[in-house]
């Protein structure tokens, strides 16, 4: 995740001290958050666990023992059974592969497709602006179960496709938040005076527009990870998303639905655990957001 | 072939208890799982829509707890052939309109059931030619061909009768504001919210009836249903899932009736219904026997239904007189699922695919069923779907194996015909039995309960033989209520009827 | 500016075209057969065609589309397929429960989210602020289901308090209609304050880098002043944005709330409709919500130059 969100701040580089470069500035600045440091390494360790999974636990996620349905953590099952019997440490251990790239890839492609068409929506106005700003409205009133349903037809089940399915539904929000940070970033003394220099448009957008709306589309993208989390969970079964027996964080909260009061403990840990994934993806998120700031240095 | 005239039942409906002379003041709130469709007893499709009506339409018959057919609307019946239904009717009914309930109502219905255009009831009396009126009390039926079912599918929706003046003015939008001549009548209906329905004094048993208003309320949630009872603000839950029976049993104010249902839940495999059948879970009965041996239906049973639930290897419910007792599931034997399949020639794992419904227990049901057929050698893939895609698949034949379940009928012809009889409209697995089409033929035409009986039972033998509908169980109907309401009468179709029903303040 | 809006205004109408051919469209793409959902549970062959013929299912697509379109222009949405109630109906009985819903809980995100958000941002790294995101990454990461029926079975069952579920109109007691909807109102909004709280912190963080707050502070204006008229102000954008599109989502997105709270509003009959293969209940609802979305929307757009009047430049 972060290894792919960092190359950002050569892009957005305003004014470069002449000593260090703005990616090492960047770096120092993040180190210096123990918060954000603590939220990465928490990101890690769970990206550690989908890893290893197989090496770490006993027990298959899948193997289902049925003279052990829903039985209460215990040394044997630090986090009891599910309602088939099987280990939900192991569950949750393994779910976090399909949940995180749920999260993460689903969250990169609403950003990749929001992002440009809010920043050229914003920038450029007029027809543009008109033309993706009402198809967002059309994106956004149309009904998701319908194109999930569509999709699951069409596409076939597979978790790949509902992280598309996610993803777009999820651009047009990138979108208006891109397009709100740039109308009033479009305001600033310094974007006038970039233009009134004669700059060329994509220029000023790229170097001085782009940089002002990082903020809030970081928190909006860090935000969207614990929706992609739980919504891939309610297109599984629309066919889409994780299939069974597999794991994922959200269908095994779904499935702990009917046994909230007999089973807690089979809505507690996935739920902890998604709560956890989202409270560090955040903590990293404010992080970069103070490293890439151009005003905090 | 001939019956003798039922007694009017007098007995039955006039049992009222003392206090029931003055107009009963109580409001009676039952939880449904769902929202019911079109309340018109002629176009609707849904199970709890079916319980509605238990309070706003009575039917020409009804049946009890044994299944037994007993008088409703009609006072009794006599078959003067086998072609020919004569129905006596109860005299001085009215509908909630005011209206006679009279044999020219009847016919009216008959024929709105057969003719209207959507009809959800023309297949269940089809065999109907015509419906003569020969007197205001005494209705005709005559038949194209001798149909034994007839008078238990006029126990159901097909028996209801609606008043033919409210039905002629509303036309299509009838079920916006119904009329019948049930003890209750229609009131106001929000979507998704409630129905409300309200005592009819003109009612024919109203002495026995003792609630002025009778609130239905879908309440989609389980686990809000039964918090809904526990926090009194429902009187009643209609289904009570067989995971939270224990919460409901363990409460000293609530109460659990159980009943067993007329349905069952079941793998329909596609054997004959297109390119998908050529696979070899469908072209060979042997891999689908294995598949069968693989399931321990006890502990399946255990797991997804707190074992509550009864196993079943057939259509017919225990409780009917027409249930097969030599047919019964096997046990579980992994080693002869194996054999099976070495003798088939198939390569294991052999890869089957089931489509389940989208709901968190026909996923769990596909996950059992997955882990259990793996030890046997079947690589079983669950595909979720929703009701109406999976419906379409199962229709285009675009589907190996199908898990779908049944709410079941009285009459042991409509769990049977309409799934196994080649070319019937539910036969998704594309079954075709010139046998199985004989003894389901002759079925509906012989009268006789042990002839029948002899006839269904060759049809779940062979059946069991093919297996292009593997039974897995059958469900129990779970009510909930509180411990105040008594006189409720448990009937294997799951219906709520408020005759006789009483609640202490 | 005037122009401006009128040119939007002018634009309402198109994209709700656009919206309903593109759910139109989307429709023929699921799979699913309205006649045969609608046919129940013993299908006819011949009362299949009959329904065909009746919905106009055997028509062609455009042919359906314009029939459809036709009507509605005419003031008449048509009837539910599965309990032939008029949509028009449906709507007016649902909206008023919708909209109750949406602004409560809309309400409660805003007096939560933005004050937290301000204060976590003025009082950054500090515990006040880890706890703060803590909390509402917490009933952000909380399924609805699980905090409603959790809800449910503390303040309801057992302490008694509030009813279970169920919905009851504000103009038939305002007081019991409360006690139906402050709970599910309670549920959707605590999702919503931490997306409002964590875009705020973050709004007024870069505000308050900007020269005018620096300016203001070197004024010698006190701290609060400076937050609540300098920072606060230039930090709303984001949150406008977000606040218009959460709003517009409480609409017909409360599907899982609607349901554990069983209150009969948009979210819930939508998607009974669409898994119903109801189209007219389908189109007639997205219709309003697209309707209720553009003008949302508009109104974020106006209210950027209300918070940046220099935003009204182009």
């Amino acid at each position: 995740m972060s290894a792919t969100a960092l190359p950002a701040p050569a892009a957005i580089r305003v004014a470069a001290s002449p000593v260090s470069s703005p990616l090492a500035l960047a770096v120092g600045r993040f180190r210096s958050r123990p918060v954000a440091v603590a939220g990465l390494a928490v990101v890690l360790i769970f990206v550690l666990v989908a890893a290893l999974a197989p090496v770490i636990t006993p027990y298959s996620p899948i193997a289902t023992s049925w003279s052990a349905i829903r039985k209460a953590p215990s040394v044997a099952h630090w986090m009891g059974t599910d309602e088939n019997g099987r280990d939900v440490l192991a569950r949750v251990m393994f779910g976090a592969q399909a949940s995180l790239l749920a999260g993460v890839i689903s969250v990169m492609i609403a950003a990749g497709i929001g992002v440009p068409l809010g920043l050229i929506s914003g920038f450029f106005r007029g027809t543009a602006d008109a033309l993706i700003g009402r198809i967002a409205d059309a994106m956004l009133s149309c009904p998701f179960l319908i194109l999930a349903i569509a999709l699951a037809a069409f596409l076939g089940p597979s978790l790949e496709n509902a992280m598309i399915a996610i993803g777009v539904t999820a651009a047009p929000v990138f979108m208006r938040v891109a397009r709100g940070a740039t109308l009033d970033a479009a305001t600033n003394e310094y974007v006038e005076a970039a233009r009134a220099l004669g700059n060329p448009k994509w220029r000023v957008a790229i170097r001085h527009i782009l940089p002002n709306i990082v903020p809030p589309v970081m928190v909006q993208a860090t935000l969207a990870i614990a929706q992609a989390i739980i919504a891939e969970a309610s297109l599984s079964f629309l066919g889409l998303g994780q299939q069974p027996p597999d794991p994922s964080w959200g269908s095994m909260l779904n499935a702990a639905q009917r046994f909230l009061t007999q089973a807690p403990w089979l809505a507690i840990f996935p739920g902890a655990a998604i709560f956890l994934a989202v409270l560090a993806f955040n903590l990293v998120g404010d992080g970069l957001r103070d490293a890439l700031d151009p005003r905090a240095r | 072939m001939r019956r003798l005239l039922l007694a009017a039942a007098a007995a039955v409906s006039f049992t009222a208890p003392a206090f029931a002379q003055d107009a009963p003041t109580q409001t009676l709130r039952i939880a449904l799982r769902q929202d019911p469709d079109l309340l018109d007893p002629t176009l609707a499709r849904t199970y709890v829509g079916r319980i509605v009506f238990m309070g706003l339409c009575d039917k020409l018959f009804d049946i009890n707890e044994k299944l037994e057919i007993l008088p409703q609307l009609a006072a009794g019946y006599e078959w003067t052939d086998s072609k020919t239904l004569v129905l006596k009717l109860r005299p001085n009914v009215q509908f909630q309109d005011g209206a006679p309930m009279d044999a020219a109502a009847v016919k009216y219905s008959l024929e709105r059931h057969l003719t209207m255009q959507g009809s959800s009831r023309r297949g269940e009396i089809s065999a109907i030619e015509h419906v003569d009126v020969v007197d205001p009390t005494t209705v005709r039926v005559a038949l194209k061909t001798p149909y034994s079912p007839l008078l238990a599918a006029l126990t159901d929706r097909a028996g209801m009768i609606v008043s033919p003046k409210a039905a002629e003015a509303a036309g299509k939008d009838f079920a916006l504001h119904p009329v019948c001549a049930g003890p209750f009548k229609f009131t106001e209906r929000v979507a998704q919210d409630r129905i409300v329905l309200d005592r009819f004094p003109g009612y024919w048993n109203a002495g026995a009836i003792h609630f002025a208003r009778v609130i239905y309320q879908p309440i989609v949630d389980s686990s809000v249903r039964l918090a809904n009872l526990e926090a009194g603000s429902v009187d009643m839950v209609e289904y009570i899932l067989p995971t939270d029976a224990n919460a409901v049993k363990s409460n000293p104010k609530l109460r659990l009736v159980l009943s067993n249902n007329l349905g069952y839940d079941s793998i329909n495999i596609n054997v004959g219904h297109g390119a998908r059948a050529t696979m070899p879970f469908g072209r060979d009965a042997r891999v689908r026997k294995a598949f069968e041996l693989s399931i321990d239906r006890t502990a399946l049973i255990q797991v997804l239904y707190n074992g509550l639930y009864e196993p079943t290897a057939q259509a017919v419910s225990q409780d009917s007189p027409f249930y097969a007792e030599n047919v019964q599931p096997p046990a579980r034997d992994v080693a002869k699922a194996k054999a099976l399949l070495a003798e088939a020639g198939v390569k294991t794992p052999l890869a089957v695919t089931l489509i389940v419904e989208n709901s968190p227990i026909a996923k769990q049901l596909g996950e059992v069923l997955q882990s259990m057929s793996a030890e046997a050698g079947f690589d079983t893939k669950i595909q979720q779907m929703e009701f109406a895609s999976s419906l379409d698949v199962a229709e285009r034949g675009d589907f190996e194996a199908y898990n779908v379940g049944w709410s079941g009928r009285p009459d042991p012809d409509g769990n049977l015909w309409n799934f196994l009889h080649t070319g019937a409209p539910l036969n998704y697995p594309g079954y075709s039995n010139p046998d199985v089409d004989k003894w389901l033929d002759e079925a509906r035409q012989v009268t006789d309960i042990g002839q029948r009986r002899d006839l269904y039972a060759k049809v779940a033998a062979q059946t069991e033989t093919d297996l292009p509908i593997m039974y897995l169980d059958v469900p129990k109907n779970i009510v909930g209520m509180s411990a105040k309401v008594s006189g409720f009468v448990p009937v294997p179709d799951g219906m709520i009827r408020l005759t006789g029903l009483t609640m202490a303040p | 500016m005037g122009s401006h809006f009128n040119r939007r205004l002018a634009q309402v109408v198109p994209t709700i075209l656009l919206v309903s051919i593109l759910v139109f469209g989307l429709q023929q793409l699921m799979p699913g057969d309205p006649a045969l959902v609608l046919a129940g549970e013993t299908p006819d062959p011949q009362v299949i065609a009959q329904i065909r013929t009746e919905l106009w299912l055997d028509r062609p697509l455009p042919i359906q589309y314009l029939h459809w379109i036709g009507n509605v222009l005419q003031g008449n949405l048509g009837f539910s397929w599965r309990i032939r109630e008029p949509v028009a109906q449906l709507i007016l009985t649902k909206l008023p429960v919708t909209a109750q819903l949406a602004v409560m809980a809309f309400v409660i995100a805003v007096m939560i989210g933005v004050p937290a958000g301000v204060l976590s941002a003025v009082k950054r790294n500090t515990v006040f602020d880890y706890a703060a995101s803590a909390i509402g990454l917490a009933g952000l990461s909380t399924p609805n289901f699980w905090l409603g029926i959790m809800l449910i079975l503390l303040v309801s069952v057992q302490l008694g308090w509030l009813p279970p579920s169920g919905y009851v109109p504000l103009t038939e007691d305002w007081r019991q209609s409360l006690a139906t909807t402050i709970m599910p109102a309670f549920v959707l909004g605590n999702a919503i304050a931490a997306v409002l709280m964590r875009h705020t912190r973050s709004a007024m963080l870069t505000a308050m880098g900007q020269d005018y707050v620096r300016t203001a502070r070197a004024k010698g204006l006190r701290e609060r002043i400076v937050v609540i008229h300098h920072a606060l102000r230039n930090a709303l954008v984001p949150v406008v944005t977000l606040g218009a599109l959460e709003l517009g989502t409480l609409l017909s997105g409360a599907v899982l709330t609607e349901q554990v709270f069983s209150i009969p509003g948009f979210g819930k009959m939508i998607v009974d409709a669409v898994f119903n293969r109801d189209y007219p209940v389908v189109q007639g609802v997205v219709l309003v919500t697209a309707t209720v979305y553009i003008l949302l929307n508009l109104l974020a757009d106006a209210l950027y130059v209300l918070i940046n009047p220099r935003m009204r430049a182009t």
